[in-house]
């Protein structure tokens, strides 16, 4: 049980990471359909970390928000990968996009069979979601081609993927400006 | 108090982002259990990052209160929930406010070839001459093609 909360938590780190990492091309990516793009996967990403939060809240007597915003930096489980502040480079934004969307697809599958049929409820839910992401991912795969600065980023990234526990140097920045509020607001009620 | 009259109320509580359809229509409520003083409503979340899946849970409580029941609304987050759950009163709805309602769930969910393809109607003129602008839209549950023939953009209600 605690392996499967661990594992929950990997997800629900990475989704919320990489959520606020996509939010960051809200208003500024190169074409106003991906601004619309990323801000949704985005969006999406953090409504999957927080249904995770709560799974795996439950086993853990915490709170969604808890989980999400008031452990310390070293506690978050999430993939180097993740972490990455890539704006503005667009390439390896969707090399990113492409190798987490591919690992992710494996990982959910995996919790679809899982014999906590709550795990495996919410999978099934999460995976009809990401089918879309999916198809964003596998559409801008196909768009660059055999870009070299696609298939630089590719190799760059790759190897980030399955590296979790020690954080990349930028993590520490966004650790800051995620929790700064509720941080600056202790107590407080949303 | 009758399941019945708990359905009759739920169908006037409008989509807060789509107001033309109500709950019942989108296919959000699995079931409706009514016992004594209490009544029990499972609710199936669209897309789990939907802002408006509070504001849903607080009307429906708001309006079996209104009915004087004791609401309790239990979320299920499993993937009970299907866009083939929209009811066809919902989909003409949608149609008719220019939403292009969804296509039926094939075995093993949508493709990209799929989205690229002209299999999708306008709905303001009918023609199948769309492209796919973008997979995503203005909220989550929703795509943007355009039509050629009628040179308009459309929103697509996304195959969940």
């Amino acid at each position: 049980m605690r392996d499967q909360v661990q594992k929950i938590l990997e997800m629900a780190d990475d989704e919320l990471i990489l959520g606020w990492r996509n939010s960051e091309w809200t208003g500024i990516a190169p074409l106003l359909e991906e601004d619309v793009a990323f801000s949704s996967i985005a969006q999406n990403e953090i409504g999957h970390a927080r249904a995770l939060y709560e799974l795996a809240g439950r086993e853990l007597g915490a709170t969604a928000d808890e989980l999400a915003f008031d452990r310390q930096p070293e506690e978050y489980r999430c993939s180097r990968l993740v972490e990455l502040r890539l704006v503005p480079d667009w390439a390896a934004t969707i090399a990113r996009h492409y190798l987490y969307e591919q690992a992710d697809e494996e990982r959910i599958a995996a919790f679809k069979q899982s014999d906590d049929p709550e795990l495996a409820g919410l999978a099934a839910k999460i995976d009809r979601e990401e089918a879309y992401h999916r198809m964003h991912a596998q559409m801008w795969f196909e768009r660059l081609g055999d870009e070299p600065r696609l298939a630089a980023a590719l190799e760059e990234l790759r190897p980030l993927l399955e590296a979790r526990g020690e954080h990349t140097p930028g993590f520490a920045g966004l650790w800051e400006e995620m929790t700064s509020v509720r941080r600056s607001l202790a107590g407080a009620t949303w | 108090m009758t399941e019945q009259q708990v359905w009759d109320a739920l169908d006037e509580i409008p989509d807060p982002e789509i107001p033309v359809i109500s709950l019942v229509d989108l296919g959000v409520i699995r079931s409706v259990d009514v016992s004594r003083d209490q009544v029990r409503v499972e609710f199936t979340p669209t897309f789990l990052g939907c802002p408006a899946l509070e504001v849903m849970r607080d009307a429906m409580a708001e309006r079996i209160s209104a009915l004087g029941a004791e609401p309790e609304i239990q979320v299920v987050s499993d993937d009970s929930w299907s866009t083939d759950r929209i009811t066809s009163k919902g989909r003409e709805k949608l149609r008719a406010s220019g939403f292009a309602p969804p296509a039926p769930r094939e075995v093993g969910g949508p493709k990209l070839v799929q989205l690229q393809s002209n299999a999708f109607r306008c709905p303001y003129c009918g023609s199948q001459d769309t492209t796919l602008e973008n997979i995503f839209g203005p909220t989550p549950c929703r795509s943007v093609r355009y039509c050629r023939s009628c040179r308009q953009p459309f929103e697509q209600f996304k195959t969940i």
